[in-house]
């Protein structure tokens, strides 16, 4: 690995790279809204920057590369790298998704990154998104209320449904990106409108047995226009979620069990 | 100047940080906790494959005790662990399930009835027991006698750590996201608290507590090639040094993971391996078998790295443009198990390489993985030499993995040592004496002297490059520091790693905008990396033996003649370009395992002087207390409970091990 330079090796590759190698390397322009909020001078601008693509290139590569080579001061936030994680969630040529996965290779030689609308700003492609998921997060009481705080660790678990553990996991895989309320219409009008993230944490304590919630418990939270009501189907979030999480399911099926809620 | 008071000051928001946290919210103290990103995003997430509890309630986990995960751990460790920390540890890992299946986490449960795995390459047919159906499942991971490992799919430490999370937020436990300790308040011998940089406006606060938790994970960004998250940087490791009086532990003991993706070391779990996945060379022939015949695909991973790239030297490896690697062959496993159990792995090939690892291998190498060291504390999670700072999770060198740490006690160790040290820590707070008595001036020289040494790169005239003397620091770790590791190679990288310590003290920045400015954080982590790094390089050069995963090509064998000890670095004074170097004794005659071989690896080692001895008074003990129950013997042989804290003390029930009679509830 001694002929290869730090970022080619970084790179992940295709396997048809890996055996071949490749041919003729485009020149990528990158077009990365600009804004920093600390600094009293600095105005909203595009800004363009040019790589060298590499095989396996992702935004992850080229923005680092952009940064430690040509702009120290580039802002954006990257933690796992591996598509698990979350943070790096931004607007690649219009539509919200997870940059640290997303290939270059796969996109035009143009390529045009801003921060996720509906969240505070931190500075070009960073935003709070952390903030906001707290904030929903304690509004939705989003976490289990158990039913004994203090179990007996000493005894064995309770028993579930293997069935059952596995459709809670599949809501429970949420990162908390960002895309979905990025992508929502109604957060666009509604802004403390809980996002299909918030409602799918809902829906998860809902179809777990270990929550003590009722349904009219989580009326109490959700049953108005910045819980379920406001969702206007447009389901923008279940298009872009990188997880492919059952969205639109889980809004409709909440959406059902809220209304009899409120008929009564 | 901005002082925020707590109790209790956890550094690090993943797995060990909440759930100290936690605990000592429910003991009535106030807890603060720093976290660099929004604590679910922490590295923790990151964990795919499991955590190791002796449930036992898979039929290949039937009979799996305290004992036998015990024994596998030490194994594990090549004898480097601290036995009594790692029998607290075995004995609270049930517990730690249990709690957390308790506070929402949907692990993945047992199927009663006929099943499919593949086992050593074969498909073979099992039955689940009947009364096991619904209780938390295991799966196989390396290094372990049982089927031992829970698991949620492959997202056991993203589940984790969103239950964790939730908790702690129902909790009301206020998380103060990206903010980075960047200095440890201290004097006397006692630490007060930190100075902490706003990652988003660049504002110093100093925050003063009772106690202060480091829990910021690993130091993996050390190494060009790491499975590890870009935040792990290992500074929380870095600011205890900085104290010039905590201590680091085995720095030099670093894991590389059999299965990084080549090239860019994105990990894909050892679920694949515990799962029945081979490893296969460029002739596709699985060479594990012939290296070690035993264990195969699953010894620990130390030796399963090793095997590997002495196979690619060899010239068995297959051939691309990035150097050479070894196939993951995981397609036997089938279609439905790869997308439903190991679906993070899917994706990562998916997205990462372009392969469908359903009809295709996997290049893999081992990357850089975990990062045994840290900061040494003793079995409450206190350093012994500075009082009121406590550790846990991969940053403590508790010290439970000694040089290898085996998969799934990873995700295991954060929230067992966050239970245990969580507790420690509010009794610490509980007591009077322990209040907090500095002068505010103290506070603010420490809180001045951090903000000079910002405003020295921010405004100073040095002219070198952060970004490139952290490349060139990774490059030389990876290279020289790395899974095989020779003296003339280790003195090289110690002389190179003072000389970029010596050029990152005239850093000079093109960015000096306010704000979070990435930049200045390159710069200021980079000049404490180093230091980590040299700890790393400087303990490998002048450990001249090899254990678990430090492994030295000139001095091969195990010898714990001369070596059956510690580690400990402190770094005495700033001006210095080395840390300062001493070593704590393991005491064999203490010991419930006395060393021996491993069951897997080199079978080649040099005796203690007290190993026989001790080796035949535990074989006469537990023959004349044959018969006795288990922990009769256990407690005859080396005697721990009262190290726990009482809330965590007992056995732990199993389908096999009723607690027949009625257990008053453990408070």
């Amino acid at each position: 690995m001694n002929d290869v330079t730090a970022t080619q090796a970084l790179a992940p590759i295709s396997v048809t790279a890996l055996r071949n190698g490749s041919g003729a390397r485009r020149t990528l322009t990158l077009s990365v809204l600009r804004y920093n909020p600390q600094e009293p001078s600095s105005r909203p601008r595009m800004q363009p920057y040019t790589v060298e693509e590499a095989d396996g290139m992702t935004l992850f590569i080229a923005l680092n590369e952009i940064r430690e080579k040509q702009d120290p001061s580039l802002q954006f936030d990257f933690v796992c790298r591996a598509g698990i994680c979350g943070s790096c969630a931004m607007v690649v040529n219009g539509r919200p998704t997870l940059a640290c996965r997303t290939l270059t290779k796969n996109l035009g030689p143009n390529i045009t990154l801003a921060p996720l609308p509906f969240f505070d700003l931190i500075g070009d492609l960073s935003v709070d998104t952390g903030k906001w998921m707290r904030g929903m997060s304690e509004r939705l009481e989003g976490w289990l209320h158990m039913k004994n705080p203090d179990p007996d660790l000493r005894r064995m678990e309770e028993k579930m449904d293997p069935d059952l553990a596995d459709k809670i996991y599949e809501l429970d895989r949420c990162i908390e990106c960002g895309c979905c309320v990025a992508a929502c219409g109604t957060a666009r009008m509604r802004e403390d409108f809980v996002g299909a993230v918030g409602l799918n944490r809902v829906a998860r304590f809902h179809l777990d047995p270990r929550d003590t919630r009722t349904d009219d418990d989580y009326y109490d939270v959700i049953g108005d226009d910045d819980g379920v009501f406001g969702c206007m189907s447009l389901l923008a979030c279940h298009d872009v979620c990188p997880k492919s999480l059952p969205l639109a399911t889980q809004i409709a099926f909440m959406r059902r069990k809220m209304v009899k809620i409120g008929w009564k | 100047m901005k002082v925020i008071y707590t109790d209790v000051l956890v550094i690090g928001g993943g797995l060990a940080g909440l759930r100290m946290g936690i605990g000592a919210k429910r003991r009535g103290h106030d807890v603060t906790i720093l976290s660099l990103v929004p604590p679910k995003r922490s590295h923790s997430a990151a964990a795919q494959g499991g955590m190791q509890a002796s449930l036992a309630n898979v039929i290949k986990g039937q009979g799996d005790t305290e004992d036998i995960h015990f024994e596998d751990t030490v194994r594990g460790s090549d004898w480097g662990a601290d036995q009594k920390v790692v029998r607290m540890f075995v004995n609270t890992a049930p517990k730690a399930v249990r709690e957390l299946a308790a506070w929402g986490v949907p692990w993945s449960r047992v199927r009663e009835g006929d099943r499919t795995v593949i086992i050593n390459g074969q498909p073979v047919t099992i039955t689940e027991r009947s009364e096991a159906h619904g209780l938390v499942a295991q799966r196989d991971f390396g290094g372990t006698k049982k089927w031992r490992t829970c698991y949620v799919s492959d997202g056991t430490g993203h589940a984790m750590l969103q239950t964790m999370s939730d908790q702690a937020i129902g909790a009301k436990i206020p998380v103060h996201e990206r903010t980075e300790a960047i200095a440890l308040i201290h004097d006397a011998g006692r630490c007060y608290g930190a100075i902490v940089r706003n990652l988003v406006t660049g504002e110093l606060v100093a925050y003063v507590a009772k106690a202060t938790a480091i829990a910021t994970g690993g130091a993996g960004r050390l190494y060009r090639v790491t499975t590890n998250a870009v935040i792990c940087e290992g500074m929380g490791s870095a600011i205890a040094l900085d104290t010039g009086i905590a201590t680091l532990g085995n720095m030099e003991a670093v894991q590389f993971h059999p299965t990084g993706i080549f090239p860019a070391g994105i990990l894909v779990t050892e679920g694949c391996r515990g799962d029945g996945g081979l490893l296969k060379d460029v002739d596709g022939h699985r060479f594990m078998p012939d290296y070690e015949p035993e264990k195969k695909e699953l010894a620990s991973r130390d030796v399963v790295s090793r095997r590997m790239e002495e196979h690619i030297l060899k010239g068995k490896g297959a051939k691309s443009r990035f150097g050479d690697h070894i196939w993951l062959d995981i397609t036997l496993l089938g279609e439905k198990h790869i997308k439903h159990n190991l679906r993070e792995v899917y994706e990562i090939c998916h997205h990462f390489l372009g392969v469908d690892p359903t009809k295709e291998w996997i290049p893999v190498r081992p990357a850089q993985h975990y990062t045994m060291g840290g900061v040494r504390t003793n079995y409450r999670g206190e350093s012994p030499t500075l009082k009121g700072l406590f550790a846990a999770g991969e940053a403590a060198c508790w010290d439970m993995h000694g040089f290898n740490r085996l998969g799934g006690n990873s995700v295991a160790e954060t929230v067992v040592a966050g239970m245990i040290v969580g507790e420690y820590i509010a009794d610490f707070c509980d007591r009077l004496d322990n209040e907090v008595d500095i002068p505010t001036k103290l506070v603010h020289e420490f809180l001045r002297r951090e903000q000079a040494k910002l405003d020295a790169l921010t405004d100073g005239r040095g002219t070198e490059d952060a970004s490139a003397i952290k490349a060139s620091m990774q490059d030389l770790m990876t290279a020289k520091v790395g899974i095989f590791r020779r003296g003339e190679d280790l003195e090289a990288a110690v002389e190179e790693l003072q000389h970029l310590l010596k050029r990152s003290r005239n850093i000079g920045l093109k960015e000096r905008s306010r704000g979070a400015n990435p930049e200045l954080v390159t710069a200021y982590r980079v000049q404490k990396m180093l230091k980590v790094a040299l700890c790393i390089a400087y303990g490998a050069l002048t450990r001249t033996e090899s254990r678990g995963a430090h492994y030295r090509q000139d001095f091969p064998r195990r010898n714990d003649a001369d070596w059956l000890k510690r580690t400990l670095a402190t770094w005495p004074r700033e001006t210095e370009t080395l840390p300062a170097l001493t070593y704590e004794g393991l005491d064999v005659a203490g010991m419930e395992l006395p060393p021996g071989w491993r069951g897997y690896g080199a079978k080649d080692y040099v005796d203690h002087p007290d190993t026989p001895k001790r080796a035949a008074d535990v074989e006469s003990l537990k023959q004349r207390m044959a018969g006795a129950p288990r922990f009769a013997i256990q407690q005859a042989l080396m005697p721990y409970e009262t190290m726990l804290p009482e809330r965590f003390r007992g056995r732990n029930e199993r389908i096999d091990e009723r607690m027949d009679e009625p257990v008053e509830t453990a408070k």
